[in-house]
């Protein structure tokens, strides 16, 4: 994900210091991988650098100057033209898992075991999500809905691969 | 723990010429969710019907606390079936002429407690399951959502040792089969009721502790270490 349009669309909200900035990014997206301050200051230096960004004012403190920065038009422009532009769908689990449904098969080891091997795993990182989704607030119920739905995915797929395991086995054959 | 709640052993079932299960046996162990998948026609609701004693294999053991199912006489097993047991289905099954409130009490009052009990009982139990509201309400007067909540409290009003659920979110939209799971998990986790739960889902079998997997009528499951 980029990190300098998502600073840039918390920015859209009103201008802030990069504390503040790097505070309001691990509150909602960075459960997993909070921000370093050291990726704030360099990632809004380049914002400043492309315009994108512009200081709004200065506060001389005990410590170093605080800056506060606000979004400029063209910074509202970058971040309106990536929510409407979609995200490229990936295929990750799909190509690798097929790969190795297939190598089964084809050395005649067992293709059910690779997918009951995944599943049981998918299940475990689902269970995971789910009591995580359950003790969250709403923003962890989103990005843990998020995730389960992608794994749900997957282990629908290996379902019906499960269910056309015959089939696929007497095609790698020939 | 020495002992599982419930275990089945080498089930064999077969409806004319399809046999549905073909072999497959499952352990329980009190206080646990498990859920119960497979493809459709895996023979995973004939399991959990086996397993519940309505009805009976045609071969191998379903044993409830040590004593086989098969011993016990049609009488003994539906009283078992009534204060050990709880239920959900994948449409509620409510009794439509009665109200939320009448149909949860409905369990209690075929065992003989007074009315009055019953009903304060019941209401618990709607409250906890966020019914409290419709208490009043016939089934037809509910929403889906609702409705399985009701069928949920209805299930856990006696205090069953176990519940078995046989798709209770099959009929529902994510947001409200979410809402009947945290519900029905939470609920039998305070009171250590085990949960066998059919389901092909697996979002809603993500709320279980661990899996069996069904597939043409027989077992794989995969106990915890304990």
């Amino acid at each position: 994900m980029s990190i300098g349009l998502t600073l840039l669309g918390l920015l859209e909200t009103g201008p802030r210091h990069g504390y503040d900035l790097k505070r309001a990014y691990d509150e909602h997206f960075g459960q997993d991988r909070p921000l370093h301050y050291g990726q704030v200051y360099s990632t809004l230096s380049r914002l400043l650098r492309d315009g994108l960004v512009e200081v709004d004012g200065v506060e001389a403190g005990e410590g170093p100057e605080r800056k506060r920065y606000a979004i400029t038009a063209s910074g509202v422009t970058d971040v309106r033209d990536w929510l409407v532009t979609p995200e490229r769908p990936e295929p990750y689990l799909h190509s690798t898992l097929y790969t190795k449904v297939v190598l089964a098969l084809m050395s005649g080891r067992s293709a059910q075991e690779v997918l009951d091997v995944q599943r049981g795993a998918h299940l475990e990182t689902m269970r995971a999500l789910t009591r995580r989704k359950l003790t969250g607030d709403l923003a962890d119920q989103l990005i843990c809905d998020h995730a389960l739905f992608h794994l749900e995915a997957d282990l629908r797929w290996l379902e019906l691969t499960a269910a056309r395991l015959d089939q696929l086995s007497e095609e790698v054959r020939r | 723990m020495t002992e599982p709640l419930l275990a089945a052993v080498d089930l064999h079932k077969t409806f004319g010429p399809t046999p549905a299960l073909d072999g497959a046996g499952l352990r329980i162990w009190p206080g646990e969710v498990v859920a119960v998948m497979g493809p459709s026609g895996s023979g995973k609701s004939t399991l959990l019907h086996c397993l519940a004693g309505i009805i009976r294999p045609d071969s191998g053991t379903v044993s409830y606390q040590g004593t086989p199912l098969s011993t016990l006489s049609d009488v003994d097993r539906s009283e078992l079936r009534r204060t050990e047991f709880g239920f959900v289905f994948q449409f509620g099954q409510l009794v439509p002429e009665l109200t939320a409130l009448e149909n949860v009490a409905l369990p209690l009052r075929l065992g003989g407690v007074r009315r009055r009990e019953a009903e304060s009982r019941a209401m618990e139990w709607l409250a906890r399951l966020e019914v409290a509201d419709v208490a009043d309400k016939r089934p037809g007067e509910t929403s889906g959502g609702q409705g399985q909540r009701v069928a949920v409290a209805r299930a856990l009003v006696t205090s069953p040792k176990v519940v078995f659920a046989d798709e209770p979110t099959g009929a529902l939209d994510s947001l409200n089969g979410e809402r009947v799971m945290r519900l029905l998990v939470a609920a039998a986790k305070d009171t250590n009721a085990a949960v066998v739960l059919v389901t092909h889902e697996v979002r809603v079998a993500a709320y279980s502790d661990r899996e069996v997997v069904v597939r043409d009528g027989k077992s794989t499951q995969v106990e915890l270490v304990r």
